[in-house]
């Protein structure tokens, strides 16, 4: 036991101090802040930019729907005639909407055409063709006699309140919230399990490479070293993931801290102007993120968190075994690529199945990936979020574990024969004759 | 209990191939011992089974009249043919985790570090990492922290290999230290010449057997030829070459000496002794040169391997 803990104390110090270990833990989230801010940079950058569309309207019906916005302004060059319009637009405009003479509200909707240089953005000839539907439509209500107020009158916005049995309701936010946080724990619990069994390989074949091995077996079971390396990963790991968890809960508090004065200090600048105003702004604004907030604190967070690391450690300890062996079975990194398909395989799957089941989390694929024990630390990991039986998280965790011990003794057996053959790349069936010796 | 190690009847298979078979061996106390035999012979399966690095398929081994247990291993030091150390950690670091593996206590460890660093005038290393150091260098280091838990049992394969002259010289002073300070020690190696001036006993194992064993003294004794070189200065050496030939069996010899004398490797006749030699000698030329020949290890190998064949 002492010299387990001595291989695992190993291990986890030549892990934590390595500078890449470092450079990850702290460039990471930082690489990952800046990518969102990025994102929303641009996206604020783009929805600044103005456009200028310029129109011909021919039937002289639809003009009016042509006022400006923040982000379009509108030229009416209807007077130019549509060859000299089309000249102008080339050299002055984004593009061109042409709607042409047309005498009969019926056939006005056909032939609207929109000229631009570049391919025109969805979202532009959504907004005018959206804007002239309507006018259209209003125009053949108004055609046909009827009052406009009443059918108005007669519209209905329907919005379904979903509620579980216990009185919690869900909302559209919150779903996304919670196909954010499978996914995201989903693919971390991925990467943890790629990244983290690749170095226990790496440290195998290292010292296969620097023939230290034969040394430390001479002082250690081998089955005791592999455990080491694997246990010594895993700490690095969680440690990892425990720096990034409080890195992103500080940011978080930051963030709403900083966020919330600047509501509150605008909100009273304002509030001289028009009190009525920004009341309403204040409360549509503060109702959505009330219910965001509110959804993230109905997120089973400790489940999700005490989940994470157990079939973080399940599924990472059942990987690194096999990598273990692997590592064992080669001379070098270059020789692993044979075994490493066998064992990616199932893990994309597991996130492929994982993206798709985030639609139907309760069916029948879902359950079946998440309780078969090479998928289910990745696909249970999405599900839990939305929501779990006890007893089917009981059953993948058993199974899990069973695994784990059939799966380190095979990959114990493997490792134990590979750390002292030097030469050649072993076949499966080689491997499979090990399991004899 | 006069042997620190004994072999009984050990046999290990891998597969289809027999890696020992049926082997026994016993290594006095205070001893060098010699495991000698060609590459692949089964060598480093007999020393990974006194290591418990593998375990035999039958037969037992006993360590200072104890069955081989896992605790042993702090009573034995063993130096790998495949050996090196981790390339980016730093020597001390790694001295005290190898120390403490072999389960020294840190305390302990840190004063025994010291006293062999001191020894070999390297205590600047310390927080140098491995990939810093010659290979020499850190075969130096490997050296300490094989021989720093004061082993009963030291078992070294292959160990001047990448040692040169001078450093090989320290090393070897060091192991012979060692040895009268009390511990047993096992050398591994198919290149018999170069221990074999330090050992008092030997095995030779050949594809996978034992195929002898015992004091080295007492086999080259066994395996003498009675054959005697000898220098003779005269004026007719043909004359006198025909003459000897005419009485012994004679083959030529390429013994250097000062003189152009007349170089010969003579046997005894049955019953002779190498007294009745000289008179016979004396009589016909003056003796410059003469001694009797000592079969090597190599020749007693390359006969003994012949004799069981």
């Amino acid at each position: 036991m002492d010299k387990l803990k001595l291989i695992t104390k190993r291990e986890f110090l030549a892990k934590v101090k390595n500078k890449s270990f470092i450079v990850m833990t702290i460039l990471s989230p930082l690489l990952m802040v800046g990518l969102i801010l990025l994102i929303i940079f641009l996206n604020e950058k783009n929805s600044e930019e103005v456009k200028t569309i310029a129109y011909v309207d021919e039937s002289n019906l639809v003009s009016s729907v042509f006022t400006d916005t923040n982000s379009t302004k509108y030229v009416n060059l209807t007077d130019l005639g549509i060859e000299e319009a089309k000249n102008k637009t080339k050299e002055f405009y984004y593009g061109l909407v042409y709607i042409p003479k047309n005498d009969s509200l019926q056939n006005l909707s056909k032939g609207i055409s929109f000229y631009s240089t570049d391919a025109p953005s969805l979202g532009v000839i959504e907004s005018i063709e959206n804007k002239l539907e309507n006018k259209i439509r209003n125009l053949k209500i108004e055609q046909l006699h009827f009052d406009i107020e009443k059918i108005k009158a007669a519209d209905t916005d329907v919005e379904i309140i979903a509620e579980n049995f216990l009185g919690e309701k869900s909302s559209k936010i919150g779903s996304i919230l919670r196909m954010m946080a499978g996914a995201g724990f989903g693919y971390l619990i991925f990467m943890f399990i790629i990244i983290y069994g690749t170095s226990v390989m790496r440290s195998v074949i290292e010292e296969k490479t620097s023939r230290i091995i034969e040394v430390i077996v001479s002082s250690v079971k081998p089955f005791q070293l592999m455990l080491g390396k694997i246990f010594g990963n895993a700490l690095a790991g969680i440690l990892q993931f425990v720096i990034w968890m409080v890195t992103a809960g500080l940011l978080l508090f930051l963030i709403t801290y900083v966020l919330g004065i600047e509501a509150a200090s605008s909100s009273s600048g304002i509030a001289q102007m028009n009190s009525e105003m920004v009341q309403q702004v204040q409360q549509t604004s503060s109702t959505d993120l009330q219910i965001a907030l509110g959804e993230i604190k109905n997120l089973p967070i400790l489940t999700i968190f005490f989940s994470f690391i157990f079939y973080f450690l399940g599924g990472y300890l059942i990987y690194s075994s096999i990598y273990a062996a692997i590592g064992a079975a080669v001379d070098s990194e270059t020789d692993t690529q044979q075994f490493m398909m066998p064992v990616l395989a199932p893990l994309m799957i597991a996130i492929y199945v994982g993206f798709s089941i985030i639609e139907n989390p309760h069916g029948p694929i879902a359950l079946g990936f998440s309780l078969f024990p090479l998928t289910s630390p990745i696909v249970m990991l999405m599900r839990i979020p939305f929501g779990v039986p006890w007893w089917q998280i009981a059953i993948s965790m058993l199974l899990l574990i069973l695994t784990f011990i059939g799966i380190v003794w095979f990959a114990a057996k493997i490792y134990r024969v590979g750390i002292l053959m030097y030469g050649k790349k072993p076949s499966y069936k080689e491997l499979y004759k090990w399991l004899k010796y | 209990m006069d042997n620190i190690l004994t072999i009984e009847n050990v046999s290990k298979t891998y597969g289809n191939f027999t890696a020992l078979n049926n082997v026994s061996i016993n290594v006095p106390k205070g001893s060098v011992f010699g495991l000698l035999g060609p590459n692949g012979a089964g060598k480093t399966s007999l020393i990974r089974i006194i290591n418990q690095i593998t375990l035999p398929d039958s037969g037992s081994v006993y360590l200072d009249g104890e069955i081989l247990q896992p605790h042993h291993i702090q009573y034995i030091g063993y130096l790998p043919e495949e050996r090196g150390l981790y390339k980016s950690m730093k020597v001390g670091d790694q001295a005290m985790y190898l120390a403490q593996l072999k389960g020294m206590s840190k305390t302990d460890a840190k004063k025994k570090l010291q006293y062999w660093f001191e020894k070999f005038e390297i205590t600047d290393w310390w927080n140098k990492k491995i990939q810093e150091l010659s290979k020499g260098m850190a075969q130096k280091v490997q050296f300490i922290v094989t021989v720093l838990h004061n082993p009963k049992l030291l078992i070294f394969d292959e160990p001047f290999s990448g040692f040169d002259p001078i450093n090989a010289n320290l090393i070897k002073d060091e192991i012979l230290q060692l040895r009268d300070d009390g511990a047993s020690i096992i050398f591994s190696t198919h290149r018999m010449e170069s221990v074999e001036e330090l050992c008092d006993y030997i095995a030779l194992i050949n594809k996978s057997n034992k195929i002898l064993d015992g004091k080295l003294v007492d086999i080259k004794q066994a395996f003498k030829t009675n054959q005697f070189e000898v220098g003779l200065l005269c004026n007719n050496k043909k004359e006198l070459f025909n003459e000897i030939k005419s009485n012994y069996f004679v083959e030529t010899s390429e013994s250097i000496s000062f003189n152009t004398d007349l170089k010969l490797v003579i046997s005894l006749k049955n019953g002779e002794t190498s007294t009745d030699l000289i008179k016979f000698l004396n009589n016909k030329a003056q003796i410059n040169h003469f001694n009797e020949i000592i079969p090597s290890a190599n020749d007693i190998f390359l006969k003994a391997v012949a004799n069981n064949g």
